[in-house]
């Protein structure tokens, strides 16, 4: 793998997560609890499609054949997608939706924290404006988790439900291949291994403050890397392509 | 071969009160978006950074300074997006602060350094400047804003984010 395809391969794949999350925050539009949650719920939707948008079109440049953002988020089937397994979960409730909120936000504000410094100059760019938005969307995650941990029985009993379901997803985050490898050396990517600590770390506390019980290790699933997902991917992309899919190069 | 017919800074000048089409009151300039106006291999380059990654007005400006420069006569323009350095609040000037309270949005009280878990800045009721009030929402009508209420005046109002 020459650097240029490993650093196209990161770029699809921070792109991708950003852009399945994004899809999957959009779905809350019109149905979350009450309007000012739709409104936090579209925001971050859209801080994420933004930022699939930069990457996205990153990597269309570090790939160098012509295509364009939309290329890649439109005409790529599933296992040319690398998003992590947990962004396409489903929505589930309330509360799964915030534990995957939680998760992703926490391991995200460490991990653009530190592609801040990253020696590509592009990725560090997005990065540093990804932080500022990260904080917001973790933030969120945490008082949404203390709340309903420390609220009812049942708002507590579904919150730790959502912790515990959505827990064998986390490992993913962590996991390190050739891609990541070869580009931490030239100090263009995160170093994952002093991030899961970190992760650790934030996530119990915010579980200990909502009176919930951090899970224990685990089997953890994983595939995503490889372009292997959940049933779950076909369905999203069927919904979000269809248009590029039955009218290719349809403008409006 | 087109020459360079004006200044950059008359270029830059015109587009400056460009207002943002969100806050109409404060203009593109006051908002720290418009970076620089550069002349390079016959174009003029124009230089915008968006207050946040997916800020849907960029289209609308992109289009409001290739309208406004086309009414002085100028077409080689092409305008170019750049996310670093990154946007902050701190580049608002305390006039364009003042212009958005009276609009009826609070301003950010300082820089962009929120920090994680920081206690929550007080943040200024705009209309009965109480600082009796409370955050309804992280989350408001735009990317840049979060709701807020006055716990003294009883009026709802939006805090542009620090950031």
């Amino acid at each position: 793998m020459t650097q240029k395809e490993a650093l196209f391969q990161y770029c699809l794949r921070l792109g991708d997560n950003a852009l399945i999350l994004g899809h999957r925050l959009s779905e809350w539009c019109s149905r979350a609890p009450f309007i000012e949650e739709d409104l936090a719920l579209t925001n971050m939707s859209l801080d994420m499609i933004g930022r699939a948008q930069a990457l996205l079109k990153y990597a269309a440049e570090v790939e160098g054949s012509g295509k364009t953002e939309d290329d890649l988020a439109y005409r790529r089937p599933e296992p040319k997608y690398f998003n992590h397994l947990i962004t396409e979960q489903p929505n589930g409730d309330f509360a799964h939706t915030i534990a995957r909120q939680l998760y992703i936000s926490t391991f995200e504000y460490y991990f653009y924290s530190d592609l801040e410094k990253s020696k590509d100059k592009t990725l560090a760019a997005i990065a540093s404006k990804a932080i500022k938005e990260v904080k917001y969307h973790l933030q969120h995650a945490a008082d949404w988790t203390i709340r309903l941990g420390d609220g009812t029985e049942e708002s507590r009993n579904r919150m730790q439900k959502a912790i515990s379901d959505l827990w064998m997803w986390s490992g993913e985050l962590f996991e390190m291949d050739e891609v990541e490898n070869s580009l931490l050396k030239d100090g263009i990517a995160v170093d994952l291994i002093p991030i899961k600590a970190l992760w650790s770390n934030h996530i119990k506390q915010v579980l200990t403050e909502a009176t919930l019980n951090m899970p224990e290790e685990d089997y953890m699933q994983t595939g995503s890397r490889k372009g292997i997902h959940t049933e779950n991917l076909g369905h999203i992309l069927s919904e979000m392509q269809y248009l590029q899919r039955a009218y290719p190069d349809a403008k409006w | 071969m087109v020459t360079q017919q004006v200044d950059t800074q008359q270029v830059f000048d015109w587009i400056s009160d460009i207002p943002d089409p969100e806050i109409p009151v404060i203009s593109i300039k006051d908002l720290g978006m418009l970076r620089q106006v550069e002349f390079d291999n016959n174009n003029y380059v124009v230089t915008i950074t968006p207050t946040y990654t997916a800020c849907p007005a960029m289209k609308m400006i992109e289009d409001e300074i290739l309208g406004k420069l086309h009414q002085h006569n100028i077409d080689n323009v092409k305008v170019k997006l750049t996310y670093e350095p990154a946007w902050t609040t701190d580049w608002l000037t305390e006039e364009a602060k003042l212009k958005m309270k009276n609009y009826g949005i609070a301003p950010p009280q300082h820089s962009s350094c929120s920090k994680l878990f920081s206690t929550a800045e007080t943040v200024v009721c705009p209309r009965c400047n109480s600082k009796h009030t409370e955050m309804i929402s992280r989350f408001g009508s735009t990317a840049c804003k979060s709701l807020y209420k006055c716990v003294d005046c009883k009026e709802p109002f939006e805090h542009f984010k620090c950031h």
